[in-house]
């Protein structure tokens, strides 16, 4: 509100939410609108916003806002102790909170050299697939919500979801915020009785792939929807540094499990899926493919797991002050490299404190994915690029 | 064929409609309020202290040490120390909590401060159903909300409580025998030098050991 001289106040207009560009900026002599998708859209999985600019319904215009659910996470982390923000990695990507835990205990696990006991390894191994597990299965499920399928395929993807969640919560104490992995182990051993259940979990999981598969893989209308939709070609993928399903989904061989083979990877017989035409329907049936790969590598790790303990005995839980200098540990989370950069200056709190998140860098090249394609495309193209909000604004 | 496709996967829905009705694995829902599922024995919610007899202030394990108010991530608890002291498990006086307060509408559950106790005295709840429109009434919990029993402890955590009455009980066996050893390397301090020494060494009996011992 301005008060002008005279004391009449002008009342300033009410924000808009679309804005009507000149004529001549549209191809078609029609009137360009642009329109604010979200932050309280559903298809935007969270608080994130789409400015489009739409011609009829064609995108020629894209720009993603993002920053409405950023809690300033790595600056909390550079005044709290290193203990002190593994809870807080769980609320990055809090779908995936056991692989957020491992790439931040890497991370400083590297800076202060610790070793992690073997069996401490397996478990990281087994719970990090199992989060992928769970990962997929609801993005699947939110991907065909995306397209109008409602319900159906995601209480599907809900309900296997449910068995690994309830594994995480057996084993940790909570269902998503797992708070688990420690620097140089983990927190607690398996508890008794949870390596049947999980092994009764990963045996039953194929099934639900198939079924999965059934239901949706040949479905006409998903076929028609996705197939061409969102092509991502190689090379962008990779000059936008995109990583995860996205990158595989295009043809680009990278899966930090070979590549760094960090953990005990280097131990599993698996195989990267590659997707070969880089659109939403490569995206999604990569996520099938590596649920399937994700399985294999549990079927391998659950029998092969040994006794001991799951703590270096030179790690510390209090008074924790690793010795000057700098790491970045990165792992191959659901959604892509998920890094952790640390720098030491010998005090309990870290002196940088930074993270990689694959959602966001992978958010990053929605426009060029969207240009050309109609609004109901964008819904889908974002739901297969597989964000959490949590992680994109931190 | 145009539409198999869709037909398959009206199959499969059809499939999973009719099993709910004959088989446990496709009906995975409970109705809430009327079925509950079983609490899983390391389910986590929001820290309480312990106490073990049935009395909370005397039988309360918290030496308000404060390592919990310095550890917690997001800064929940807050710890004031009394100012007298009062007899712990094994018998030595420490100070308690005046005040110890939590809010759990700041609490993010993530058992850092039982990780760090060296008391055993706070532990994680597993009662969820704590909605309530009283913001301070409800979710700031003072001591005598949070002061749980040690019986109510290992009902909700068997196992983990089993682990740590086997610690504490242990400690206290240590405790007992290094009193006892003491109170005789003292009694036999006071009884035996004494008279072979006693025209040179200077007036020194050691008198407060045995009352010491007693506590």
């Amino acid at each position: 509100m301005n008060a002008t001289l005279d004391n009449t106040i002008q009342i300033a207009e009410p924000p808009k939410n679309y804005e009507v560009l000149p004529k001549e900026s549209s191809a078609g002599g029609t009137d360009l609108l642009e329109v604010a998708m979200g932050p309280h859209h559903p298809s935007t999985h969270g608080v994130f916003r789409m400015d489009v600019v739409l011609d009829g319904e064609r995108v020629v215009k894209l720009k993603p806002v993002f920053g409405y659910l950023h809690r300033n996470h790595e600056k909390i982390a550079e005044n709290t102790t290193y203990l002190g923000s593994m809870p807080y990695t769980d609320r990055l990507d809090y779908f995936c909170s056991l692989t957020n835990n491992w790439a931040y205990a890497l991370a400083v696990e590297k800076l202060a050299g610790l070793q992690v006991p073997e069996r401490a390894e397996y478990i990281r191994v087994i719970t990090a697939e199992l989060t992928r597990l769970q990962n997929h299965a609801s993005l699947v499920g939110f991907l065909m919500q995306d397209m109008g399928a409602l319900g159906t395929p995601l209480m599907y993807a809900f309900r296997e979801r449910e068995k690994i969640l309830d594994l995480f919560e057996s084993l940790t104490g909570a269902r998503m915020m797992c708070n688990y992995m420690r620097f140089g182990g983990c927190r607690v051993d398996l508890p008794e009785g949870w390596l049947e259940q999980a092994n009764k979990v990963v045996a039953e999981f194929p099934r639900f792939v198939d079924e999965f598969e059934n239901l949706i893989s040949g479905n006409e209308i998903l076929m028609a929807r996705t197939q061409g939709v969102g092509v991502l070609p190689k090379e962008l993928a990779i000059n936008a540094s995109i990583t995860g399903p996205m990158l595989r989904a295009s043809g680009v061989n990278y899966d930090i499990r070979k590549v760094d083979k960090y953990g005990i990877y280097d131990r599993f017989k698996f195989r990267v899926p590659l997707g070969d035409h880089g659109d939403v329907y490569d995206r999604y049936m990569l996520r099938v493919l590596e649920m399937r790969e994700s399985v294999k590598i549990l079927e391998q790790a659950l029998p092969a797991i040994p006794v001991g303990p799951i703590v270096d005995p030179k790690a510390k839980i209090r008074g924790f002050r690793p010795k000057v200098g700098e790491a970045y540990g990165r792992i191959e989370a659901p959604k892509g490299e998920l890094g952790f950069y640390l720098i030491s200056d010998g005090t309990p709190n870290p002196y940088r404190y930074r993270v990689r998140p694959p959602s966001l860098i992978n958010l990053t090249i929605l426009e060029d994915m969207c240009l050309g394609r109609v609004i109901a495309d964008v819904v889908i193209i974002l739901g297969s690029v597989d964000i959490v909000l949590g992680e994109v604004d931190r | 064929m145009l539409g198999e496709g869709i037909l398959k996967g009206m199959a499969e829905t059809a499939r999973n409609f009719i099993g709910s009705y004959v088989k446990e694995d496709r009906l995975t829902t409970v109705q809430y309020p009327e079925e509950r599922l079983p609490q899983k024995e390391a389910a986590r919610n929001f820290p309480f202290l312990v106490f073990d007899g049935n009395d909370p202030h005397a039988g309360m394990r918290c030496v308000a040490c404060q390592i919990c108010e310095k550890e917690c991530p997001p800064q929940c608890i807050y710890i004031t120390k009394s100012k007298d002291r009062k007899p712990d498990y094994i018998g030595k006086p420490q100070f308690y909590p005046s005040v110890f307060d939590i809010d759990i509408s700041v609490c993010m559950s993530c058992q850092i401060c039982v990780e760090v106790c060296p008391f055993e005295a706070i532990k994680m709840d597993t009662d969820y159903e704590l909605s309530t429109d009283n913001r301070f009434g409800g979710l700031l919990l003072d001591k005598n909300k949070l002061a749980k029993s040690a019986d109510y402890y290992r009902k909700i955590h068997p196992t983990e409580a089993a682990e740590v009455d086997g610690k504490l009980n242990a400690e206290k066996v240590k405790a007992e025998a290094k009193a006892k050893a003491d109170a005789e390397a003292k009694a036999k301090a006071a009884a035996a030098p004494k008279p072979a020494a006693a025209p040179a060494s200077p007036p020194a009996p050691p008198a407060p050991a045995p009352a010491a011992a007693a506590i």
